[in-house]
């Protein structure tokens, strides 16, 4: 159950990231998470939108490097420990983690991890079997 | 091999016969300059020769030599050789490494310049009924009015697109079915990636050759323009200072670049001690005009590092050819006591499966040089993991340390992000320069 997450490359230079989030909020694309990977010269900016396809045809027309990539976004309570368990259930299966990272839902007691794993499928029993509910393009829409 | 020359009478001159022609030239051109320019006469004097001592190209060796600096000290009536009343047009150098040159022309200097282009264009496949398309600057640079007076000569239908506004420059090839374009190597690069990008394929267009030059370009670059444009790429050389593109230029056998030795005499010196080196040896090139008026030149040190090959040519022409230069002497760098041409690293580039869009930084850190090179990825080589783009710049800086025998840093940066070239590319930023 993979779901679409933008790639982003970001020169490593003062103003580099407002300029891709003011024209997010220009086109009104929202972002359900993001995180950034960053290194001396260059960053990667990782974001699940609300709008794939919109926000990737936008990047594009500016010129933007930018991919979509799959991963798999998991469902887990609030709770310490948690986090844990489900990289438990990865590291038995002897699956690895290239990167991963988390947002907190709004309203309910619940986090959401997305993972970056090299075989989603495979990745996705794993947790649906250790008990983990994952999650939809369609439930990262309605977030 | 089809035979095509614009001036065969002069073009496949015996060898002998050329030598007998360019002597008595070289005996009135020295004369000239003693006469007309003083600062000419002035080093000849230092060095103690006059014009009598020069009695044909045998005596060649005995001139002084002009160097960049020496025309740039004189800007900018001193080596003006005929009353200005005599001019009709002058050109200028970029003067991006200094005070700018200025060049004269009298129209006898314009058409000897322009009957050069015109053998490039023949020698490229241009006749009347071709469409030439002229995508180099036109204005001060030589460039654009070079190839523009060459293609009138040969009574092709010229286009004087000027150099960038992409756009324009593929509606008019594509509607007006140009078949032959002039232009520098990257930017001919770039209009095959836009062309690309718009949608056609190399089969769309109408063109069957280009002539490229003004900026150095490896083999590499060439097959890659080749295949983006679906044309045969020629080769062509001139300086501001000889007069400017078409000094040299390509034939059919694309094996060298045949010098208008009826007009331009080359030696091969070495740099450092201004020996001339028999032929067949690398060294600096060295023009002395033989037949301009406004703006003669003797024994001028071209900084290009290059060599000839007086073999026969498949194509038939007799004059001398030059290998594509491996670098100026200006554009070498000495990096950690390594000589490094920008030349290099281009190659290494296109090998590795990058476009040739690079910036090369030099500059010094803790009394130790160092290099750095930016190269823009392009989409399929984007990956959504650090390690994934870290270990592509491992990559070419193996591939880099390989070529050239010291390290590069290489830095990965996003497209379009290095300044194109429209005219000519800022490959280099010394820094160190500014330091010391």
């Amino acid at each position: 159950m993979a779901i679409k997450q933008l790639t982003v490359f970001v020169e490593n230079r003062q103003g580099a990231l407002v300029e891709i989030t003011d024209l997010f909020a220009s086109y009104s694309v929202d972002m359900r998470a993001l995180s950034i990977a960053d290194t001396q010269d260059f960053g990667i900016l990782r974001v699940i939108v609300n709008d794939t396809a919109e926000a990737l045809r936008i990047l594009h027309s500016k010129g933007y490097l930018v991919q979509a990539t799959d991963v798999i976004a998991v469902k887990i309570s609030d709770t310490p420990g948690k986090l844990s368990s489900a990289l438990h259930a990865l590291n038995v299966a002897g699956m690895n983690v290239e990167y991963l990272y988390a947002f907190l839902a709004r309203t309910q007691r619940h986090a959401y991890v997305v993972l970056r794993v090299a075989d989603n499928a495979a990745a996705t029993s794993v947790l649906e079997d250790a008990g983990f509910h994952m999650v939809s393009e369609e439930d990262i829409k309605k977030l | 091999m089809e035979k095509r020359y614009y001036q065969p009478e002069i073009e496949t001159m015996p060898h002998e016969q050329l030598r007998a022609m360019q002597s008595g030239k070289l005996v009135k051109q020295v004369k000239h300059v003693w006469e007309h320019c003083a600062p000419y006469r002035r080093k000849m004097e230092e060095m103690g020769v006059t014009p009598d001592d020069i009695k044909g190209i045998e005596d060649l060796h005995k001139l002084p030599f002009v160097t960049k600096s020496d025309l740039r000290d004189e800007y900018p009536y001193g080596m003006l050789s005929v009353p200005s009343s005599e001019c009709v047009r002058i050109h200028s150098t970029s003067g991006t490494t200094g005070k700018r040159v200025i060049a004269y022309y009298t129209q006898h200097d314009v058409d000897l310049w322009e009957d050069c282009c015109a053998r490039a264009i023949v020698a490229a496949g241009g006749t009347k009924e071709d469409v030439v398309q002229v995508g180099y600057g036109y204005g001060l640079f030589t460039g654009g009015a070079g190839l523009h007076g060459g293609s009138h000569k040969v009574g092709s239908l010229t286009l004087p697109m000027s150099s960038g506004n992409t756009e324009r420059q593929i509606q008019f090839m594509m509607d007006l079915k140009s078949t032959i374009l002039c232009c520098t190597p990257s930017y001919a690069a770039y209009l095959g990636e836009a062309l690309k990008e718009a949608g056609y394929k190399p089969e769309d267009n109408s063109l069957k050759a280009g002539i490229f030059g003004a900026e150095p370009w490896t083999e590499e670059m060439r097959r890659d323009i080749e295949a983006s444009l679906g044309i045969k790429a020629y080769d062509i050389y001139g300086l501001t200072e000889t007069s400017g593109p078409g000094v040299a230029f390509e034939c059919e056998a694309q094996k060298g670049m045949h010098i208008n030795e009826d007009h331009f005499l080359a030696e091969i010196i070495d740099p450092d001690t201004g020996e001339v080196l028999p032929e067949g040896s690398k060294g600096e090139l060295v023009f002395t005009s033989l037949d301009k008026e406004a703006f003669p030149l003797l024994r001028y040190r071209t900084r290009d590092i290059c060599v000839l090959d007086r073999t026969p040519c498949a194509c038939g022409r007799t004059h001398v050819r030059m290998a594509k230069p491996m670098g100026r002497s200006d554009d070498m760098m000495i990096i950690r006591g390594v000589n490094v041409f920008p030349s290099q690293i281009e190659t290494v580039l296109l090998n590795e499966g990058y476009a040739p869009n690079y910036q090369i930084v030099v500059d010094r850190a803790k009394n130790n040089d160092t290099l750095d090179v930016y190269v823009e990825l392009s989409p399929e080589q984007f990956t959504d993991t650090v390690s994934g783009i870290t270990a592509r710049e491992k990559a070419l800086a193996g591939a880099m340390r390989t070529m050239l025998g010291i390290g590069a840093v290489i830095h990965l940066v996003a497209p379009k992000t290095i300044a194109r070239s429209e005219g000519k590319a800022v490959r280099v930023i010394d820094k160190r320069k500014l330091h010391d």
